[in-house]
């Protein structure tokens, strides 16, 4: 298939060949136009590499969906892979304001992104509606506020049994999810934990899901706690292994908020000079996210590292 | 000049707005730090939810930069979906609500997603997040903002948060089942609201200003409660706690 070419989502995949490279799912799973969920559990977990490849690969015309956005959003922005937000905040949660969301949304830099306002909870009742293969869902919050103006696919409703004002979120179904969880075996059955956000509704929604795992472990391993498998993994096309994917944002258990990086970030963006600098230096100028935590450094990686381990008590499956 | 920062004393008027045993949806930034404040004083019943799907009965044990931080997970009651948190939320289960703003009106109006033209706006700010769920669902909802002139107006360009409205019974006729701000805490005082009009009303000025400065730094002419004084400065134990809470004065300084 060519690269960037659209393809029909939710197709069913060969089992066993879907571990491959961060370059290879998104070259197979994510073209031009697609609409994209990522950034699903709020600050942590946040899919990194895989944005700084979509970055790599110059896709165009996304749809990028999401709760908040702590940088990705801004990145890709930027980079000008994106046509349209659909989104409850995009910013830098530690510092502030996004610089490129605000260049593209004040003077079209680098081109004009169409934003669609949402509040978190709008956000989540879209992705459920989707995921339960209804058209809406009602909720009494948003209502008599300019959101509920600003986004034009909300309606006004009334309750059929209460008569009272009930504002209807419209589905929103992506092309794909994007997640990155702590570990996950090869056929895509995936343990993620910490507050969640909209990762479940997110997956639910999805034609397909592309998974980005710390670790690759035995499938045994994950079935050991069904209770945590985030997904159904029929749906999942790709399982991506790659450590340190999601930095500077937190995995817990596995590496802590690089918040320097983020001040680092907000500083260096002010201008459209010096987000190109930090592209060149951060996405451009490496080919992978290998090279990508080399430029880190060991000594900056082990900072974050955790510093104590707090396992889990193991719960009884046995009958 | 008195031995605390504005934003120290902001975090001392927030967390005095937590009652003790009440469940608090904790916002960003400054709230942070006095749900932190609040547990370890008046308030240790408390009970902070957080939109990412957490719920805590004790403070973290390291600062929070966010709330998705990895000590904040740690130890937490409950580390769950967000729509169970928004549920809960949406139940009228959560006694106050945090939330901060670029811009707000003499309703309780807040603004963060949009300044100037719709279309094209002047400053295009990051949006709602959870905001502007807290700011329809929570029972009372407690304002945090840097006060001056420009973020003081008559009407905001974009009603994000729903405070009041146009004032009088507005909420109930948009069909919002409860709610609205009880105080908005500022850099130079702390507003209430009249309960009939809806209106912001001056309850208390910071002790190194006053109730002729916060009118300046106010684009509307602000009523003045009958009980107006200064606010109460933070206590030594207060300012130990934050400072042992933020040692680099991250959020504080």
């Amino acid at each position: 298939m060519m690269r960037g070419q659209r393809r029909v989502f939710g197709e069913e995949i060969m089992p066993g060949s879907k571990l491959m490279t961060m370059s290879e799912a998104i070259e197979r799973f994510v073209p031009d136009g697609a609409s994209v969920a990522l950034g699903l559990a709020l600050e942590p977990l946040v899919p990194f590499a895989a944005g700084h490849e979509l970055i790599r690969q110059r896709r165009h015309d996304l749809t990028l969906i999401g709760p908040i956005s702590d940088l990705l959003f801004d990145q890709l922005i930027g980079a000008g892979c994106v046509r349209k937000v659909q989104a409850a905040w995009v910013g830098n949660v530690s510092e502030g304001l996004a610089h490129n969301y605000r260049r593209a949304a004040e003077q079209d830099i680098p081109h004009p992104i169409i934003i669609e306002e949402h509040s978190n909870f709008s956000m989540a009742l879209s992705l459920l509606a989707a995921g339960l293969g209804v058209s809406y869902l009602p909720t009494k919050s948003l209502l008599g506020g300019d959101i509920a103006r600003q986004n034009t696919t909300f309606r006004q409703g009334t309750d059929p049994w209460t008569g009272e004002p009930l504002l209807l979120i419209p589905a929103i179904r992506p092309d794909v999810t994007i997640l990155h969880v702590q570990r996950s075996d090869v056929d895509g059955n995936a343990h993620a934990w910490g507050g969640l956000g909209v990762c479940e509704e997110a997956a639910l929604a999805a034609q397909d899901i592309i998974l980005v795992a710390e670790e690759i472990a035995p499938r045994e391993t994950l079935l050991s706690d069904p209770n945590r498998i985030l997904a159904p993994a029929f749906k999942v096309q790709a399982v991506v292994h790659e450590p340190g994917g999601a930095h500077p944002s937190p995995v817990q258990g596995y590496y802590n908020r690089d918040h320097p990086y983020f001040h680092m970030y907000h500083t260096q963006t002010r201008s459209v000079e010096g987000f190109q600098q930090w592209l060149t230096e951060w996405v451009m100028g490496v080919a992978n996210r290998q090279e990508y935590l080399a430029r880190l450094g060991t000594e900056r990686w082990q900072a974050l590292a955790v510093k104590e381990h707090h396992y889990a008590a193991p719960v009884d499956y046995g009958y | 000049m008195p031995d605390y920062t504005p934003q120290e004393l902001m975090v001392v008027c927030a967390a005095r707005e937590i009652q003790d045993g009440e469940v608090v949806f904790v916002g960003m930034r400054l709230p942070l730090l006095a749900f932190a404040l609040a547990k370890r004083t008046h308030a240790p019943n408390a009970i902070g939810l957080f939109e990412n799907g957490l719920m805590r009965d004790t403070p973290s044990s390291e600062l929070l930069y966010t709330m998705g931080d990895c000590p904040n997970i740690l130890g937490a009651q409950w580390a769950t979906r967000m729509l169970n948190v928004m549920g809960v939320l949406a139940q009228g289960r959560a006694d106050l609500g945090f939330i901060g703003g670029a811009e707000i009106d003499r309703f309780g109006n807040l603004n963060t997603s949009r300044i100037g033209d719709w279309q094209h706006p002047a400053v295009k700010l990051p949006g709602s997040g959870g905001g502007a769920d807290i700011a329809s669902l929570a029972r009372r909802l407690a304002v945090i903002l840097a006060h001056d002139k420009r973020r003081f107006r008559e009407r905001v360009d974009f009603i994000t948060s729903a405070g009041y409205g146009e004032g009088g019974n507005w909420r109930q006729r948009v069909g919002l089942p409860r709610g609205g701000p009880s105080a908005v805490i500022t850099t130079l005082g702390v507003l209430g609201f009249d309960p009939q009009t809806g209106e912001a009303f001056l309850r208390s000025y910071h002790p190194f200003t006053s109730a002729e400065e916060v009118q300046a730094n106010t684009g509307w002419p602000l009523c003045l409660s009958p009980e107006l004084s200064p606010t109460l400065p933070p206590t030594a134990d207060e300012l130990r706690i934050i400072r042992e809470c933020d040692p680099q004065g991250f959020w504080t300084r």
